[in-house]
């Protein structure tokens, strides 16, 4: 079982602090990670793979006067260390000085005493051996498999889990670690369709917390459920109708929300939405929220990777944009200040990212919210690229049911749906109130009163 | 040879902690000391940089250092697989226990000795080694990509230029005798512009590069790219509505290959085949695509960002045929489905890093070339779409339905281009599609190295080519009925 040690990481942190300090940096902030997973699949009832590891890994930023440098390494000897070190000093002096660069201000730095508990950790999460990993993963198989015998093929299904912990040392003075767990169960039955194609269906479960978990039978079940009900799929002719977003794809959508209200995309105009704030960006039932504070949330954070106190930030209020998320760069290219939403990336780059990030849920159930809709397509699956952030012209593959009067007619592939993503924010008119934070990005069922659907 | 002096594999020969056949043995047998059938060793040493130019400085360069080992046993169908970073004797000789427990059964199974071996191939050579070369020479790149954009248009309001410089050493050990290294060094550059006129704004993007070093300037210059960025959003900026539904379309040589890769060849990969989850299950010797198609998946492109000289089981991968005249000839292989369908590893085993089991993946997947002059292709179009740039796609292998996005498309009318249309999707079936290939052009080209291909969340750089391609009609995600 893994017990963090936090204290480790944070003093690890701080002698990498020094010894960029000592090569020649003005600032040095070091981000500290390590990690343990367990991921273990079974396929028609046999394991198929088990998979265990730990890792560790440093991340540096510097700068020398305004010149900024980055490194990352999973290399933690000493000439690892060395080399990472000087690696970020030597690229430093390649950089050229950017005037917005620099660390926050030493004031908006948290304190550790002022970081607040958001239960992410769960002991029972890292204790799950493989031998119990197996286990789950051949039940919600079995659930899944055992509905119909129709369901006579499968791509397996597995269970994971993760636990990690993490330090932010920064030359301003900052010190802090936090840690966290994830526990998932995905099974994904297939099944023969008529001409020879397939259907493969998925339904997935994921939590901080084990008891939180959805059991392995229940995800089996909805798992056979879905993937039985694409049997028969056909394609819709080209038509403007109503789309209802199920609360995986309406996810979806929000994702490609965030990425154009945040810090990087706006100042460097790459977002339909830079130089909007203020102005109506959505209907007046759309308020949409950032909220790292919330208890045993995936994206949950106290402290941002700047070392600023997190918050919860209001995006969107009754359809107007309130605020961009920010970091202190890209606050400092926008006149603005942080709204404390920095992560640190992979390489160990900083950037304003989204915590949870989610639509707040109205107060229909989802059967009121399809008993309420005459025609639509409601779309549970969505797959390929097809947006562009700059105009927000939006096109992409979906698949799920034809709607009459809030009855499934029939089940619905091969189509696209496309609309700007500025039009469809202002189309939604309804929202329904199943809201999972099962991810960090998450969204309730909603409902666009007109998309272009394209099919025959 | 060595690729870089000042980065090297702590494993290799003249690293600090050099790991030889002696050491691969002992660990390949307590991977096996539980009855495991196989067992390998994947250590891998990748560097890469990251240099990143925005309103006309460098405003970050950036470092990553990433090493570890990767050690899989199987038992029959099963995996274990054990991954560390540190390669301390404890460390790797405790990853090797951890997989062997997938197994754990009695009696354990020796390692056969290491075969000796001829020369890999050498498909890639590149003279210019990028991560050794001083960074004011890779800064210089980007700016002369950054003044050559501005200077092209007064409408360029942004310019971002940036290059990643890659270097995989990579040791594979196997409890069947392979014993076998390669260091497969990779570069990217990209230009993305943003443009503003008239209230409105477009963005555009050009990229190259391959497993080469920055030699690759001397045939694609950063003014070319910062060029051909400049044209594309510039053009975009008339885009109008596309038209939706079904309709021909006419695809563009070259990257328009994605559609190959999404439409047929992950159906081809043969792990999907082995469980019978892949639509093109049993197809082998069937028609399955138009007869003017062959499809190949070719490992050995000199300098392709897709092409290995060993794969990450340590199998050689060569140009292996596909589709031949739409008939389904074969499968890509990694160990585990070549043993299912009992034919030889085809070398596309691949894995993202150490961290990650292999499995059957695409290196340069193309269609060859056809019959048709590409002038000739587009003239016979009433109406439809040509479609010229690509933003990626994705396929759902059960049923074949695959989507890939185009960044720049052309309405066609009477055999001339005659409107920019906004981004689309095309929406199809990968069968269904194939079939739908009328006309052929004798024009392959192959990608400037910019894809990369995800597969159950593992990344590998992939090439991709075609010719000029007719298909007789696609679903066109427009939004613009009637």
């Amino acid at each position: 079982m893994a017990s963090y040690d936090l204290d480790g990481l944070i003093r690890l942190g701080a002698s990498v602090v020094e010894r960029a300090r000592a090569a020649g940096a003005d600032v040095a902030e070091v981000s500290v990670g390590e990690g343990q997973h367990l991921s273990a699949k079974v396929r028609l009832g046999e394991p198929e793979l088990v998979e265990e590891a730990g890792s560790k890994s440093l991340g540096l930023r510097v700068m020398r006067g305004q010149q900024v440098a980055v490194t990352f390494t999973s290399d933690l000897s000493e000439s690892g260390l060395q080399r990472f070190v000087q690696d970020a000093l030597e690229l430093a002096d390649l950089s050229q000085p950017d005037p917005f660069a620099g660390p926050p201000e030493p004031a908006l730095l948290s304190k550790p005493s002022e970081h607040r508990d958001l239960d992410l950790f769960d002991e029972s999460v890292d204790s799950i051996d493989a031998k119990r990993a197996l286990d789950m993963a051949k039940r919600a198989e079995r659930a899944a498999l055992g509905t119909d015998s129709r369901l006579n093929n499968s791509e397996g299904a597995t269970v994971s889990r993760q636990s990690g912990a993490s330090a932010l040392v920064t030359s301003g003075g900052f010190a802090a670690a936090q840690r966290g767990t994830y526990v998932s169960i995905v099974v994904n039955p297939v099944a023969d369709d008529q001409d020879g194609k397939k259907r493969s269906g998925h339904h997935w479960s994921a939590r901080r917390h084990l008891a939180e978990l959805e059991s392995p039978e229940a995800v089996g079940e909805e798992a056979a459920r879905r993937t039985l009900a694409k049997l028969g799929s056909r394609k819709l002719d080209t038509q403007e109708v109503a789309v209802v977003f199920d609360p995986d794809s309406a996810r979806s959508m929000l994702g490609l929300l965030a990425g154009c209200i945040t810090g990087g995309s706006v100042w460097r105009k790459s977002s339909y939405l830079a130089e909007r704030e203020g102005q109506a960006i959505a209907s007046d039932l759309v308020t949409i929220i950032d909220d790292p504070l919330l208890p045993r949330a995936p994206g949950s954070r106290s402290f941002d990777g700047e070392g600023l106190l997190c918050r919860r930030n209001v995006v969107v209020d009754k359809g107007v944009l309130r605020t961009f998320l920010l970091d202190s760069y890209s606050a400092r290219k926008l006149a603005k200040q942080s709204t404390a939403s920095a992560s640190r990336g992979g390489g160990g780059g900083v950037g304003a990212s989204t915590s949870n990030f989610y639509l707040q849920p109205g107060k229909l159930q989802p059967k009121q919210l399809l008993a309420s809709t005459e025609r639509a397509l409601y779309v549970t699956d969505m797959m390929g690229f097809g947006f562009n952030a700059v105009t927000g012209d939006f096109s992409r593959g979906a698949s799920g049911f034809w709607l009459e009067n809030g009855e499934r007619i029939f089940p619905v592939s091969e189509v696209t749906i496309s609309l700007n993503l500025d039009e469809l924010l202002k189309r939604i008119d309804a929202i329904a109130d199943d809201l999972d934070h099962r991810t960090s990005i998450a969204a309730p069922t909603f409902r666009v009163s007109a998309m272009t659907v394209a099919g025959r | 040879m060595a690729l870089s002096t000042r980065y090297v594999a702590p494993f290799g020969p003249s690293g600090s902690m050099p790991v030889d056949a002696a050491i691969c043995r002992q660990l390949l047998s307590t991977a096996l000391s539980q009855s495991g059938d196989y067992a390998d060793l994947f250590f891998e040493y990748a560097v890469s940089g990251s240099y990143v130019l925005e309103e006309g400085i460098l405003k970050s360069a950036g470092r990553s250092v990433g090493m570890g080992l990767g050690v899989r046993v199987m038992k029959g169908d099963a995996t274990g697989y054990a991954y560390v970073q540190e390669l301390t004797p404890e460390a790797m000789a405790g990853a090797a226990r951890t997989a062997a427990q997938i197994a754990a059964g009695g009696g354990s199974r020796a390692p056969i000795d290491f075969q000796p071996r001829g020369k890999l191939p050498e498909r890639y050579r590149p003279e210019l080694p990028s991560l050794d070369v001083q960074g004011e020479r890779k800064r210089e790149l980007l700016l002369r990509a950054d003044a050559a954009a501005r200077a092209a248009d007064p409408r360029i309001i942004r310019v971002e230029a940036s290059l990643h410089e890659e270097l995989r050493e990579v040791l594979i050990a196997s409890s069947d005798g392979k014993l076998v290294g390669d260091r497969q060094p990779l570069i990217r550059f990209n230009v993305r512009v943003i443009v503003e006129h008239e209230g409105k704004r477009q963005s555009g993007g050009s990229g190259g590069g391959g497993r080469m070093g920055l030699e690759y300037f001397d045939q694609r210059s950063p003014e070319w790219h910062a060029q051909e960025a400049v044209r594309h959003a510039l053009a975009m900026l008339d885009a109008r509505e596309s038209p939706a539904g079904e309709m021909p379309v006419v695809l563009a040589p070259g990257d328009s290959g994605i559609l190959l890769h999404e439409a047929v060849g992950h159906g081809l990969e043969a792990d999907f085949n082995r469980k019978g989850t892949s639509n093109y299950t049993d197809a082998i010797g069937k028609r399955v695509a138009s007869e003017l198609c062959t499809v190949v998946d070719d490992a050995t492109l000199l300098g392709s960002r897709g092409s290995i000289n060993v794969d990450d089981e340590g199998n050689e991968p060569q140009s292996a045929v596909l589709i031949e005249n739409g008939v389904l000839s074969g499968y890509m292989h990694d160990r585990h489905s070549a043993a299912f369908f009992k034919t030889r590893p085809s070398g596309n085993g691949r894995r993202e890093s150490f961290q990650a089991h292999p499995m059957p993946r695409m290196t340069n997947t193309l269609l060859l070339a056809g019959p048709h002059d590409p002038g000739e292709i587009l003239a016979g179009v009433k109406r439809g779409i040509y479609a010229k740039k690509f933003g990626g796609g994705q396929v759902d292998i059960s049923n074949g339905d695959f989507v890939f996005s185009l960044t720049e498309s052309y309405l066609v009318e009477d055999g001339k281009l005659t409107a920019p249309l906004k981004g689309v999707n095309l929406i199809g079936n990968g069968p269904e599609v194939m079939r739908r290939v009328t006309m052929l052009g004798n024009d392959l080209q192959t990608s400037d190295g910019v894809w990369t291909c995800g597969k159950e969340g593992q990344s590998v750089p992939v090439g991709v080519g075609c010719p000029t391609i007719m298909l007789s009609a696609v679903t066109v995600g427009g939004t613009q009925t009637g």
